[in-house]
C-alpha cells in the first residue's frame, strides 16, 4: 500500500527572472514497509522533497498525497492533524522539548491531539520500549540522555501513535559511526514493521540500509536504484 | 590475496588437512574469495619444501593432516608485523577508468559517475542486508563484511567528490599527442630492409 506519492511535484522559489527551480517534475512513491533515501549534493532538492512530503511545504504544481489523501486539498487545521496524526518527523539535532521526559516528549503528538496524559504516557512507554529504552530512561530529560538516546526517543516520537510515515532528515548527523549505525537499524526495523520511510542522507553507508536510492541532481530524479534481489546471489562476484 | 599466510594463519590453531583448511578459511570470510581445493595442495606443498610446514601420518581415512613449524610461525609473525603494501593491491579498474573518462575525447564522465554511484550503491544496499541478515555473525566475518561496506563507501564518496570536481573546473581540453618522429620519418631499420 502507498503511504507516500508525489505526483509530477515542482517546486518553483521566487519569480521571473529570480526563480530558483528546487524540485522539478518529481515523481515519487513510497509503501508501507519500504525504506527509501533520497541521495543528493548540497542543494539538489532533498529538504525540498522532505518538507513536501511532510505538509512543510506546498508544491508550486503537482500533487503530494499521504495515505491517499491530496495535502493541497486540506485546509490548514486538517492538514496540520493530518500532520500530527499520519506522519513522523526526525531531524540531525533531535528536536527534542528540554523541559518535557523522554517519555513526556513521546507522549507529546498524542497529547496534542487530545488524548489523556495517563492514556499517552501508557503508549509512549511502549513506544520507548520498541526502540529499546525503559521506563526509567523514559523520566530523564533529553539533556541526560546521550545523543544515540535522544534520537531513539525522536524515532518514538515520531512513530507513536498510527503514525505509518516517517520522514528523517540526516538523523544520524552528530552521531558516531556505530551509534549512527544503531539509529539505521531502528529505523529499518520500524520499517520492517510497516512504516514507510524516507531518509535523506548524504552518507552512502546509511543509504545501504534502504530499499532504494533516489539520487537527485539540480532537482530533478537523475536516478533510482532498482529493489535489491534475493540475498544468496549476493555475494558472487565481490570478491577481487 | 596471500594463500600461503592464510594458511600459515589457520594451522597456528592447530594441525589440518586441506580440505579443514578450505572449510576454515572460507568460514572466516564468508565465501567472499573461494579457494579450490588444488590451490590449498598445491600451497601446502609449496609450504612443505621451503620447511614452513611439515606433513604428518596419513590418519585412518587416508588424510594427510599438515603441522606449522618453527620457521612457518616466524614467517607468519612476520606477516602479521608488516603493513600491506600498496603493490600488493591489485590495480583499481574504475580508477583508470574513470582517469580515462575524463581524458577521452565525447565521454560523457557525469553519466560513467551516474552509473558507477548507482552500481555501487547497490552493492552497498545488498552488503548491508547481508549484514543485517546476521546479526550475530562470527566476528571474522562481519569484519570481512564491514571492510566491503566502508570500501564501497568510500568509492561512492570518491565519486560525489570527482562529480563535483569536475562539475567546478570543467575538463581538460583533448590533448593530441606530442608530434614525435613517426615510422615514416625515421629510418628503416636495417633488418627490415634486408628482407624486403
Amino acid at each position: 500500500m502507498t503511504v507516500l506519492q508525489l505526483k509530477g511535484v515542482n517546486r518553483v522559489h521566487g519569480t521571473g527572472g529570480n526563480a530558483v527551480r528546487a524540485l522539478i517534475d518529481t515523481d515519487l512513491q513510497v509503501a508501507a514497509g519500504e525504506m527509501v533515501a533520497i541521495m543528493g549534493p548540497s542543494g539538489s532538492g532533498k529538504s525540498t522533497l522532505l518538507n513536501l512530503a511532510g505538509g512543510l511545504d506546498t508544491p508550486t504544481s503537482g500533487e503530494v498525497l499521504v495515505e491517499g489523501t491530496v495535502l493541497a486539498t486540506l485546509n490548514k487545521k486538517r492538514l496540520a492533524a493530518l500532520r500530527r496524526r499520519s506522519v513522523g518527523y526526525v531531524f540531525q539535532d533531535y528536536n527534542l522539548i528540554p523541559s518535557l521526559t523522554a517519555a513526556e516528549n513521546a507522549a507529546l503528538p498524542l497529547e496534542l491531539d487530545g488524548m489523556s496524559a495517563g492514556r499517552a504516557r501508557t503508549l509512549a512507554l511502549a513506544a520507548l520500549e520498541e526502540v529499546g529504552l525503559d521506563a526509567k530512561q523514559g523520566d530523564r530529560f533529553p539533556d541526560e540522555l546521550s545523543g544515540g538516546q535522544s534520537q531513539r526517543v525522536a524515532i518514538a516520537r515520531a512513530l507513536i501513535g498510527e503514525r505509518r510515515l516517517v520522514l528523517a532528515d540526516e538523523p544520524t548527523g552528530a552521531l558516531d559511526s556505530a551509534t549512527g549505525e544503531e539509529v539505521l537499524k531502528l529505523l529499518r526495523r520500524r520499517c520492517d514493521a510497516g512504516a514507510a520511510g524516507l531518509l535523506v542522507t548524504h552518507d552512502a553507508r546509511h543509504a545501504g540500509w534502504a530499499d532504494r536510492v533516489v539520487f537527485l541532481r539540480d532537482g530533478r530524479v537523475v536516478d533510482s536504484s532498482a529493489p535489491l534481489g534475493d540475498v544468496e546471489t549476493l555475494l558472487e562476484g565481490a570478491g577481487s | 590475496m596471500s594463500v600461503k599466510h592464510s594458511l600459515l594463519a589457520l594451522l597456528e590453531r592447530g594441525p589440518a588437512y586441506g580440505y579443514q583448511l578450505r572449510a576454515a578459511f572460507e568460514s572466516a570470510t564468508g565465501n567472499t574469495w573461494p579457494l579450490n581445493i588444488g590451490q590449498v595442495y598445491t600451497t601446502l606443498n609449496r609450504l612443505e619444501r621451503d620447511q614452513l610446514v611439515e606433513a604428518l601420518p596419513e590418519n585412518d581415512s587416508g588424510q594427510r593432516p599438515y603441522r606449522i613449524t618453527e620457521s612457518g610461525r616466524r614467517q607468519l609473525a612476520g606477516w602479521f608485523a608488516s603493513p600491506v603494501q600498496a603493490a600488493d593491491r591489485p590495480r583499481d579498474e574504475l580508477t583508470i577508468k574513470l582517469a580515462l573518462a575524463v581524458t577521452t575525447p565525447g565521454v560523457n564522465v557525469a553519466d560513467v559517475i551516474q552509473r558507477q554511484r548507482t552500481a555501487t550503491l547497490r552493492l552497498l544496499q545488498e552488503y548491508t542486508r547481508l549484514k543485517a541478515a546476521e546479526d550475530n555473525a562470527e566476528l571474522a566475518w562481519r569484519l570481512v563484511l564491514e571492510s566491503m561496506i566502508f570500501r564501497a563507501e568510500a568509492e561512492v564518496r570518491w565519486l560525489d567528490h570527482t562529480e563535483a570536481v569536475v562539475a567546478r573546473t570543467g575538463l581538460p581540453a583533448p590533448r593530441a599527442y606530442d608530434p614525435e618522429p613517426g615510422p615514416a620519418d625515421r629510418p628503416e631499420p636495417e633488418i627490415l630492409r634486408e628482407n624486403r
